[in-house]
């Protein structure tokens, strides 16, 4: 081989291999910017609700904030109001009478109040009881016993409660009017219909 | 002459093989990155959406406000009819 087509071989060669190594390089370049579109159309909708999600919450915090300093108010009155009319012992079986365990925990605004022991209010007297007759002697459910003692004995029994109601057995009358006696041998006998239990009429065929 | 054969050996046999196995590797973590993008996306659009709720809270702040008010006025009255427990 003559030494011009030795380099001219050799030329070749390397021309070979630098343009194998380019057409490597722009396939996976082309590839990679390819799929760096795809991240950035991507990232692009990520941006978009993102910013979305930024944009609805920003007033979230302050809202609810709000919401809450109010019924923090709200909180406070009724729990103010609850002790201030029916006396801490009272407003804690009162409320543990309504939510068992709740009276462990108290009034937040009261902290004494957890280390009351709740009376059993709510086994005593159903809830509707409870409720007016924690309305005192003004309830209509104690103006049988205006002058009586208010309310009920936490400790004692049920029978307290009867006291409030007007007079009727609780208090175990001689004579009550007698329930009225059905059957044969009642005084009061209803006229018997005929046609009851007999042979149903039939009515003359139409051919 | 010998070194020059030397060297296109050494660019067919070694440095084509690096580049490639370079360039799979870009690519291929390029191709790892786009489902996780989409599906970012994806959970954004959605987390977006479940915010849409998020204007009634003004409602229910409103609504919040005018029932403490009515508490308040019922306290009020009761503090009035009832007697104080002492």
């Amino acid at each position: 081989m003559t030494p011009i087509l030795a380099f001219a071989a050799a030329g070749a060669v390397t021309i070979l291999a630098v343009a194998l190594i380019v057409a490597a390089l722009v396939f996976y370049l082309v590839s990679v910017i390819v799929q760096l579109r795809k991240i950035v159309a991507g990232l692009d909708v990520t941006i978009a609700g993102v910013g979305g999600i930024v944009q609805k919450s920003a007033p979230v915090n302050d809202i609810v904030t709000a919401i809450n300093e109010q019924l923090d108010a709200g909180v406070d009155l009724l729990e103010g109001l609850l002790v201030k009319k029916a006396g801490m012992t009272d407003a804690v079986g009162l409320v543990d009478g309504l939510y068992a365990g709740a009276g462990a925990i108290g009034f937040r605004n009261f902290p004494e109040s957890s280390a009351v022991k709740a009376p059993r209010i709510g086994e005593v007297y159903t809830r509707g009881t409870l409720t007016l007759a924690r309305l005192g002697r003004e309830a209509p459910i104690a103006a049988a016993s205006p002058d009586g003692p208010v309310l009920r004995n936490v400790e004692g029994g049920s029978l307290a409660a009867r006291a409030l109601y007007p007079e009727i057995r609780q208090t175990g009358p001689e004579k009550l009017s007698r329930s009225p006696v059905i059957g044969t041998d009642a005084p009061v006998q209803y006229e018997q219909r005929d046609d009851i239990g007999a042979p149903r009429k039939r009515l003359p065929s139409r051919s | 002459m010998i070194l020059w054969w030397i060297g296109d050996v050494v660019l067919l046999a070694v440095l084509l093989p690096v580049v490639v196995y370079l360039l799979r590797g870009v690519l291929a973590a390029a191709k790892s990155i786009v489902p996780s993008v989409q599906e970012i996306a994806t959970v954004a659009a959605a987390g977006s959406k479940d915010l849409d709720a998020a204007a009634l809270l003004v409602t229910t702040q409103d609504q919040v406000a005018k029932t403490v008010a009515g508490v308040a006025n019922y306290g009020g009255s009761l503090d009035v009819i009832l007697d104080d427990a002492s």
